[in-house]
């Protein structure tokens, strides 16, 4: 348990180290840094400081430990739009982004795991027809897409729901099936098949001549081993729902941190843009630590490694 | 009755539906000026969000309507067509060979270099690719071969991952065995007895890859960092009718549909294609 603890742990800081690496590496390769943090007001006695502050007549290594020390403590720079500190700006968009992300995770594992498992169990129904189409379509169907689509029928035809912002938990409800669609078609096909090939082997065959009872076999049994397979896959399906927040934040005119992050490549923002990166990279390596721990949670074996 | 079972069974085990959709896929982006004589690029303002040719105030030019900038809907999805293959093409065979070479060393060598190399691969799939596509475009700025490069980048991992399994299944066998002991050097024992083994996994992870590239590449540019305009891309019709959508629907909705339906047919053809030439890789797409 304890190795399998860290090696996760090493991983997820290898994950923030890279993406800390791409983004300096990238205010570096543009020629001088300090064109990505000015603006009409900036003078030369600061442009001096700032190279000072940024040590620029130092070596390249020195100057990314400055820059991750900061990005560490929070401190991304200025923001050249909002006129104060990239970290105020990014801190009042943290829980926004949350909320919307939990909402759309509600929508996915509801639909997700109870569809995916029902088609497993009644294979070859009208569910599992359901279950396999929606598995099928909705990989293809673009989110934004979707998004806006919802809002035509919901929102302008029959006038149920909000269009976009946030408010009441009505403001929720287009916004987090947007954001979990995707997820949720992904559950639906990962819960499936594992939960088919968990009904052949030999314990659920065995549970079965024992005469244990269908819904105790399908929960206890087979529900819980089927759910190790899915959970490899967590690391890509969660980069994957990441990028789906910054989507549906921007469909949705959600304040999150999505929303912030593209509105920060239209005012040419970099301190902002890179706050928003290194707290999506922080966000993605706390959630998968999670899921390892659900992981170890679901298969014994890796707790006894 | 009969027939039209057994025709209903045809198209149900044959990829004839795709194949009808990507096929005229790829006339519209060969041939988009010979479909429609407009270029989907100038706008007329006077036909600002014109309704399609069905509706009662509609005309007959504008087939699927007018954008907020008065441009012609069916012409921008056709020349849309051309930028999502190009996209594709380009990306698939980069990311492709970079993926295959990687991926065949890796398998062939084993050790630390393939632990190494997998662990890279494993990171590439972590990075979240939208929000580091939108820092590259803030300070590269945006323009076609960005994206290109940030696209293949993002793609190369699953071909080298598959590949390099393959590669390490055939590397103990016999006849690549042999060829070592008889001398034969490593670069062609990969070429001429482990490469002709994995072209059908190659094709297979191509196949698959198409939808979701052409589905990245449609969300770069509805956020507008994607190709820049005025190339016409789908994604960012379906943003340009995002304010419209309460008057223009038909702005959002056909581009978007576009997106829609060329997804599916790769993804059905490349199911497809996972199924007839190695069933082994159905867990591939998992």
């Amino acid at each position: 348990m304890r190795t399998f603890i860290i090696r996760r742990i090493i991983y997820g800081l290898a994950v923030v180290w890279l993406v800390s690496f791409i983004v300096f590496g990238l205010s570096r390769a543009a020629g001088d840094p300090r064109d990505l943090y000015i603006d009409e007001y900036t003078t030369t006695e600061s442009w001096e400081a700032m190279g000072r502050e940024m040590g620029l007549d130092k070596p390249l290594i020195v100057q990314y430990t400055l820059w991750f020390g900061n990005a560490l403590t929070g401190d991304f720079g200025r923001s050249m739009y909002h006129r104060t500190s990239a970290r105020a700006v990014i801190g009042e968009r943290i829980r926004p982004t949350l909320e919307l992300t939990l909402g759309g995770l509600f929508f996915a594992v509801i639909t997700g795991f109870p569809l995916g498992v029902l088609s497993a169990v009644k294979r070859g129904s009208t569910w599992d027809y359901i279950g396999r189409t929606f598995a099928l379509y909705g990989q293809a169907l673009p989110a934004f897409w979707l998004g806006v689509m919802l809002i035509l029928i919901f929102s302008v035809q029959l006038k149920w729901l909000p269009t976009s912002q946030r408010g009441d938990w009505t403001h929720f409800v287009l916004p987090g099936i947007t954001l979990g669609w995707g997820a949720s078609a992904a559950f639906v096909r990962l819960v499936r098949s594992s939960m088919l090939e968990v009904l052949d082997s030999e314990f659920v065959v065995l549970a079965r001549a024992k005469g244990v009872a269908t819904r105790w076999i399908i929960w206890k049994h087979a529900f819980r081993n089927a759910l190790i397979a899915p959970m490899t896959f967590a690391g890509v399906l969660l980069a994957a729902y990441l990028t789906g927040t910054v989507v549906t934040e921007t469909v949705f005119a959600w304040p999150g941190l999505g929303r912030l992050a593209v509105q920060s490549v239209f005012n040419n923002d970099f301190p902002i843009m890179t706050g928003v990166v290194m707290i999506f990279a922080g966000f993605f390596v706390v959630a998968n630590f999670i899921v390892d721990l659900l992981y170890s949670w679901a298969d014994p074996r890796i707790r006894l490694e | 009755m009969k027939q039209l079972k057994s025709s209903w069974r045809f198209l149900r085990v044959y990829p004839v539906i795709p194949l009808i959709l990507i096929g005229f896929l790829v006339f519209a982006a060969m041939f988009a000026e010979l479909i429609t004589t407009n270029n989907g690029e100038g706008g007329d303002l006077f036909y600002r969000n014109f309704p399609p040719s069905w509706y009662e105030n509609g005309s007959s030019y504008y087939i699927l309507g007018a954008d907020p900038l008065g441009r012609d809907v069916f012409a921008r999805v056709i020349f849309g067509a051309r930028i999502s293959l190009m996209v594709a093409t380009i990306v698939l065979s980069l990311g492709g060979l970079i993926g295959t070479l990687i991926g065949l060393i890796a398998g062939y060598k084993g050790g630390q270099i393939d632990e190494l190399l997998m662990r890279f691969v494993d990171l590439t799939f972590a990075i979240p690719f939208i929000l580091v596509a939108l820092v590259t475009v803030i300070v590269l700025g945006q323009s076609m071969s960005v994206i290109v490069l940030l696209l293949i980048i993002f793609s190369w991992g699953a071909f080298a991952r598959q590949i390099r399994g393959e590669a390490l299944s055939l590397k103990g066998r016999d006849y690549v065995s042999i060829a070592r002991i008889s001398g034969a050097t490593t670069p062609y024992i990969l070429w001429k007895h482990i490469f002709p083994g994995v072209v059908n996994t190659l094709f297979v992870i191509g196949s698959l890859r198409v939808g979701s590239l052409i589905l990245t590449e449609s969300v770069l540019s509805y956020l507008g960092v994607g190709v820049p305009p005025p190339t016409p891309a789908w994604g960012a019709m379906v943003s340009d009718g995002r304010d419209y959508i309460a008057t223009a629907w038909w702005v959002t909705f056909f581009p978007g549909l576009a997106i829609f339906l060329t997804v599916m047919a790769f993804n059905f053809l490349g199911d497809w294609l996972r199924d007839y030439l190695d069933p082994r890789l159905r867990q591939l797409r998992e």
